[in-house]
């Protein structure tokens, strides 16, 4: 249908609409209105991915000149193709009702890993293998070498590309993994440098976070992006996790000593290469004295290496406002501008490995500890200083420097080398970062506390670092997801100021979602995963009959999410002499969550085969784990979710303190608040991985007392706290089973779309004389 | 009741039913008890109403014997000769002996067969009016009925049967009970043992190898039931039992199936991150690298494996079906691993995954078949013609007809889409012509014809149809009649046909003729076309074959 959204046509590819899809277009609208960032919640299974896509490209046909380029983040592989699946779509709708395909070009960009065509090198499953491998046959000196020496190797597709792929433009289309793949073996072309080539000037572009977020990755792939971008980030609950991993670094003793061989293969190579041709070193040393950057940078497929902190040439927008970032960010802006050359004393080839063997002895020293250490960078720097006399800023060019090194050697298999990579990362870390970063040495794992594996973490604790540039340089970016909520708290961590901030719940004909809090047991024993508690027999058993009872009453599939795969193992041992397995096993089949992915990944596709063989199963999941991040259990593959527990991260992490001193300290945000607002974000994703539409139906059953305070029940979504009635949430097993057995029979009769029109789901006309009436009211109250 | 002359073949006194002592008597008709000292018979069975005997077994302390009749209900006899269990017993094996040759000479001769095939019938009401209308009108024999006509009721019901599937808790349903002598009792039965063997192959593997050269059965499961097999909290590293390698092969087997990968991109999760951090970047602690060390995490993934194994037991035996049924229909489709299979299923599996069937509109997926276009529309209306004159054909004409449809099969290449087909105009021309007075509707008279024929003769006209379609449907079959066996059913059918129109078609015919005249011929008309059709083509084969 041909919607009007404040005066913009917007093609929807569907005959009928959700009320709050077109609500979300509206307060969409005014944010690309606005040229401002917007934060939006809506609830998963409501067409989240479709609406964005038809509001932006319409959007993007109207005003060409405003918005340019759609860049849609998501989390997952599947996620990805989904999104294009659904841009296909919306494409082809357009094409259908113009009669004229829309000049629009969208891809994906994935890794080499998804997009590799070369018949030896796509066989490998590792990513980082396939990379290493990838750059083996297609780094510029090999392709020199080639050039005069036939049985060097290379990569025919690649070659393809670069001989006529960057003069021809792709045709107008869609194209995701499997498409871009079919359009480079029919052209020869290597659909990897196709797309990182074609994002520059496709119009839609989607690929994963890390693209955007992780400076490694953002400066090689996306700096050219143009500012008159819409960036969306979709199921971005964890997005302040994602920044701040992709800027920590931790360095363990194995990892020293792999580095320090790694320091001694390229002592020798550059010894060799000095006696052999060291014109090429001395080219080197010229270069890095003119302070020029390596000529061959731009040369697309060397730079696998590049600087762990922000980019600068992400940041191609004008000066000042580049300064007034800089100055945010503390970072000097020297470092920034490698108009400057590099210090004198690592310029040497020599003397930067001896410069690095330093460090490394350093870092040794740091891990002898005894007990925990933790320090701000300026300490750490200055003790670098006096105990080994390395200055700041040889260190903060240390990623530089290394990455001309490894090209000047013709060093093809990167993968070898990264230990090294990564403590010249950690240095220029450190060096680069005076806020929002702590260190901490830790002699000894928690658990474990006899056996010695020291760790040195360079934390990033500010998780407003990394996404600084793009909301700087952005026109707009959406935040978005299913849960949000509590949605004051995003401004707060990420550090923006969004012009929209909306939570549209889901408008529903009947109540297809039940959540529940079940607080106590039938023998009245409170159930709780409270630290006191949580090994207590009571409890455990407790949760064991709950889920009996639910296996017994609910049909088809249950999936059940513990606090942390050390509790789900010991729950799983207890229920193992208590009887409960045996008895769970009378009803469904099991199946639990390991931490081994590939062995999770099949026990899951043999659960949703017993769900559909009819024989329903129950899943045993861990909240944060891979399972409650990525997997969709709609329709009969999640009639009831549980939540044993409050999913809490853990809370002794010295990491966690730091960070939450952290954000006490800059945002004012006190411990608990955060600490609950993680919790319930999890919690309510498990929980929403049930609901994918209105017309599935699940039950949620929250069960820990501390559910019922009103300081967790209020940081739930908005559209499962409608639901969640008082008189739900303090229910024992035996009353939760009866309001589920009742709730199930009415779910299970017919539900027709005659149902839900009007109500959840509307017509053109209806909408109309919606819109109509509202315009209306507005008058009346003028 | 008891008729004149009876010949008693037999008389044990001192039988017991019901608490009370009498007589039993085998009569050459029938089984019969009397109390004692009383004239009256107390229980009557007919020989052929008796379905069969049973006995109680050696060692009890009563002596019986029971009778099963065909409606269920049975009598017991309890043998009680003062002169002790040895008499009692001989008493019972000579009543037994005696009725074990007698009965099979009564015995009903119940077809099992033919049950069955009352059953179809029964069921089947389509089928019981074909049956009705052929072969109790001796149109064609019964055996050729079931053989011919009713072939796929037949098969269906061959199909029938379903495996039971393995029950997810048969291990933990072995409930042990203490003997009172600090030992354990399991009682298994062969249902759980066929369990095992279907859910662990590998088990089975052992028990073929062991049982019972080197070990007893009971001996045998004594040590499953010892095994960490069984005991899934414990490891069976420690452990040297018979059991261990079975463990090993399990293991082996799982590691192969998860190295094959799954197929489904939506779960997994192996391949969900595009980028994964490298080691030593990230904030998490490395995952370590301990698998199965403990003993919870053997145990939890023991119960995969038993989900796992116990969902395989169910789905080979389906798979192989399936195999066996789709062998035949795919013959094309022999490149089964080409590379876009794999992305075909993904790609339905992403649009399921995207796709709200709440927001599309109904009629979206109803969309049209090709259309049909008639170059003789009577042709159509009225069914097909008698024409003779196709043997006739002179050359010149069959080459222009040629001709003619290749001029048809070029345009259809350039068709244009359906919705250009007509334009507006000519519809409404059509429209015209269809509507009652138009050129196209002249010879019709029948549009009243649902008023005028009663709901009982329109019955019988169908199931005319029903009948003379089935006959010509397997008429039509036989040509080009290639083999000997075709020519002579051919010629069956035709005899059929033939037969069909006396018994069936001529009366119903003389009843309209007597009821409706007005009607007689309209109702009819069609089907004698049918039957005619069928005559002349048998009639020109015959002229051909016997030129």
């Amino acid at each position: 249908m041909k919607l009007n959204v404040g005066g913009l046509i917007v093609y929807f590819p569907y005959d009928y609409i959700y009320p709050e899809q077109y609500a979300y277009m509206c307060e969409l609208k005014k944010a690309l209105d606005a040229k401002g960032h917007c934060l939006l919640e809506m609830p998963s299974g409501t067409g989240k991915t479709t609406t964005l896509l038809s509001l932006v490209v319409a959007y993007m046909l109207e005003n060409p000149h405003d918005v340019r380029k759609l860049i849609y983040c998501s989390r997952t592989v599947p996620e990805i193709e989904k999104v294009m699946e659904e841009l296909k779509k919306l494409l082809l709708y357009y094409e259908k009702q113009d009669g004229e395909y829309p000049h629009l070009v969208g891809l994906v960009l994935s890794s080499r890993k998804n997009l590799c065509i070369h018949p030896e090198v796509s066989t490998e499953r590792e990513g980082k293998i396939v990379d290493g491998k990838c750059h083996s046959l297609t780094a510029s000196y090999i392709r020199e070498r080639h050039n005069y020496d036939d049985t060097t190797p290379i990569c025919q597709y690649y070659e393809g590309f670069s001989l006529d792929g960057k003069e021809s433009t792709m045709p107008y289309g869609v194209y995701s993994i499997d498409d871009l793949k079919q359009y480079g073996r029919d052209r020869n072309w290597c659909p990897y440098f196709l797309s990182r080539f074609v994002i520059n000037h496709a119009n839609i572009v989607v690929y994963s976070y890390h693209y955007l977020l992780d400076p490694k990755i953002a400066e090689v792939v996306s700096k050219e992006l143009t500012k008159e971008s819409v960036v969306i980030f979709d199921e971005a609950h964890n997005i302040d996790n994602v920044c701040i991993d992709s800027m920590s670094v931790k360095v363990n003793k194995r990892i020293i000593d792999r580095a320090t061989e790694n320091i001694n293969l390229l002592e020798r190579t550059v010894a060799e290469m000095r006696e052999d041709d060291h014109k090429k070193l001395q080219d080197e040393y010229q270069r890095l004295v003119e302070g020029l950057r390596d000529a061959s940078v731009a040369r697309e497929t060397d730079v696998i290496l590049s600087n762990p902190v922000l980019p600068d040439a992400i940041l191609t927008g004008k000066y000042f406002t580049l300064m007034r970032v800089y100055r945010m960010l503390t970072i000097n802006r020297n470092s920034i501008f490698f108009s400057e050359a590099v210090p004198g004393n690592i310029r040497n080839a020599e003397h930067f490995i001896s410069f690095l063997k330093r460090f490394i002895e350093y870092l040794k020293t740091r891990l002898r500890v005894q007990h925990v250490v933790q320090e701000s960078p300026a300490g750490f720097l200055k003790d670098i200083q006096t105990k080994v006399c390395i200055e700041r800023k040889p260190l903060r060019f240390c990623a530089e420097r290394l990455a001309s090194l490894l090209r000047t050697l013709e060093i093809s298999d990167l993968t070898d080398f990264s230990p090294v990579i990564l403590i010249t990362h950690l240095a220029t870390l450190v060096a680069t970062y005076t806020k929002g970063f702590t260190i901490i040495v830790e002699p000894f794992d928690d658990k474990t506390p006899t056996v010695s594996n020291p760790i040195l973490h360079v934390s990033c604790l500010d998780s407003s670092i990394a996404i600084k540039p793009v909301f700087d340089r952005f026109q707009t970016v959406v935040i978005t997801s299913g849960t949000l909520s509590p949605m004051d708290m995003y401004p707060k961590i990420l550090n923006f100021h969004p012009v929209i901030m909306s939570s549209f719940t889901m408008t529903l004909a009947r109540p297809c979602l039940l959540p529940m809090i079940v607080s106590k047991g039938n023998d009245q024993v409170a159930i709780s995963s409270k630290y006191e508690t949580r090994e207590d027999n009571a409890v455990i058993r407790n949760y064991g009959q709950l889920l009996v009872e639910v296996a017994a009453n609910v049909p088809d599939g249950i999936v059940c999410f513990f606090t942390s795969y050390l509790y789900l193992e010991s729950v799983v041992a207890s229920w193992y002499d208590q009887g409960v397995i045996d008895s769970l096993q009378r009803y469904k089949l099991l199946f639990i969550e390991t931490q081994d992915s590939a062995e999770t990944s099949f026990a899951l596709m043999y659960y949703i085969k017993a769900c559909e063989s009819g024989r329903g199963a129950v899943l045993l999941s861990v909240a944060r784990g891979k399972v409650s991040e990525g997997v969709d259990f709609d329709h009969h593959l999640g009639r009831a979710v549980l939540m044993f527990g409050i999913p809490y991260v853990y809370t002794q992490s010295r990491i966690l303190k730091a960070r939450l001193d952290y954000l006490r300290d800059q945002f004012q945000i006190k411990e608990n608040d955060f600490l609950t607002f993680d919790a319930m974000r999890h919690a309510a994703q498990c929980v929403g991985r049930a609901i994918r539409g209105k017309t599935d139906y699940g039950i949620m059953i929250f069960a820990d007392k501390r559910f019922s305070r009103s300081d967790k029940r209020s940081k739930l979504p908005k559209w499962i706290q409608e639901h969640l009635k008082d008189s739900l949430t303090n229910l024992s097993t035996e009353e939760a089973v009866q309001i589920a057995k009742r709730w199930l029979r009415q779910m299970a009769q017919p539900f027709t779309r005659e149902d839900q029109l009007g109500v959840s789901l509307l017509t053109l006309e209806q909408l109309q004389s919606l819109e109509a009436s509202k315009i209306q009211e507005q008058a009346q109250q003028n | 009741m008891t008729t004149s002359s009876e010949d008693v073949l037999l008389q044990v006194p001192q039988v017991r039913y019901k608490k009370g002592d009498g007589t039993l008597f085998l009569m050459d008709q029938r089984l019969i008890w009397m109390v004692e000292n009383r004239d009256t018979v107390a229980v009557s069975h007919s020989y052929a109403d008796i379905k069969s005997q049973k006995i109680s077994p050696e060692g009890k302390v009563k002596v019986q014997l029971q009778v099963v009749l065909h409606n269920g209900v049975s009598s017991t006899f309890h043998f009680t000769n003062r002169n002790g269990l040895q008499a009692q017993l001989a008493d019972r094996d000579k009543v037994k002996e005696m009725l074990q040759t007698l009965l099979p000479k009564f015995k009903r001769k119940v077809d099992r067969e033919l049950e069955e095939k009352n059953k179809l019938l029964s069921s089947n009401p389509a089928l019981l009016q074909l049956y009705k209308d052929l072969v109790m009108t001796e149109v064609v024999t019964s055996e050729e009925f079931w053989v011919q006509h009713a072939s796929q009721y037949t098969q269906k019901q061959k199909q029938q049967p379903q495996d039971i599937g393995v029950s997810g808790a048969f291990l933990a349903d072995i409930k042990p009970q203490t003997d009172g002598c600090n030992g354990l009792k399991y009682n298994i039965t062969p249902d759980i043992i066929e369990c095992i063997f279907k859910t662990y192959p590998a088990v089975k593997k052992k028990y073929v190898e062991n049982v019972p050269t080197k070990l007893s059965e009971s001996q045998f499961w004594t040590k499953f039931f010892q095994s960490h097999y069984f005991h899934r909290d414990r490891k069976y590293a420690e452990s040297k039992d018979l059991f261990t390698e079975c463990g090993k092969i399990d293991d082996q087997e799982m590691k192969r199936d998860i190295q094959t990968g799954v197929d489904d991109p939506l779960v997994n999760i192996t391949e969900f991150e595009d980028k994964t951090l490298d080691e030593g970047y990230g904030v998490a602690n490395e995952k370590t690298n301990v698998t199965s060390g403990t003993v919870s995490q053997a145990m939890i993934k023991r119960f995969n494996q038993h989900s796992i194994m116990v969902l395989k037991a169910t789905k080979k035996q389906e798979n192989s079906e399936a195999e066996a049924k789709n062998v035949p229909k795919q013959n094309g489709n022999v490149s089964e691993e080409k590379p876009d299979d794999g992305h075909v299923a993904k790609k339905q599996r992403i649009q399921s995954k995207i796709t709200y069937e709440d927001l599309d509109s109904p009629s979206a997926s109803s969309s049209g078949g090709p259309s049909l276009s008639l170059s003789k529309v009577e042709r159509y209306l009225h069914g097909p013609m008698p024409d003779s004159n196709v043997e006739q054909l002179n050359p010149n004409e069959a080459s222009s007809v040629l001709r003619g449809v290749l001029q048809e099969t070029r345009q259809w290449q350039s068709r244009h889409p359906s919705t250009s087909l007509v334009t507006p105009a000519a519809a409404v021309g059509a429209l015209g012509e269809l509507s009652p007075g138009g050129a196209l509707m002249r010879g019709f008279q029948e549009q009243s014809l649902a008023q005028l024929v009663p709901a009982d003769i329109e019955n019988e006209v169908r199931n005319l149809y029903l009948a003379l379609c089935e006959l010509l449907s397997h008429f039509w079959k036989c040509f080009p009649p290639s083999t000997p066996t075709m020519e002579q059913k051919a010629v069956k059918m035709h005899e059929a046909l033939h037969r069909y129109h006396t018994a069936k078609l001529k009366p119903f015919e003389d009843k309209l003729i007597r009821e409706l005249s007005p009607l007689s011929h309209h109702l009819t008309k069609h089907l004698n076309q049918l039957l005619n059709a069928a005559y002349q083509k048998f009639s020109n084969w015959q002229k051909i074959k016997n030129r």
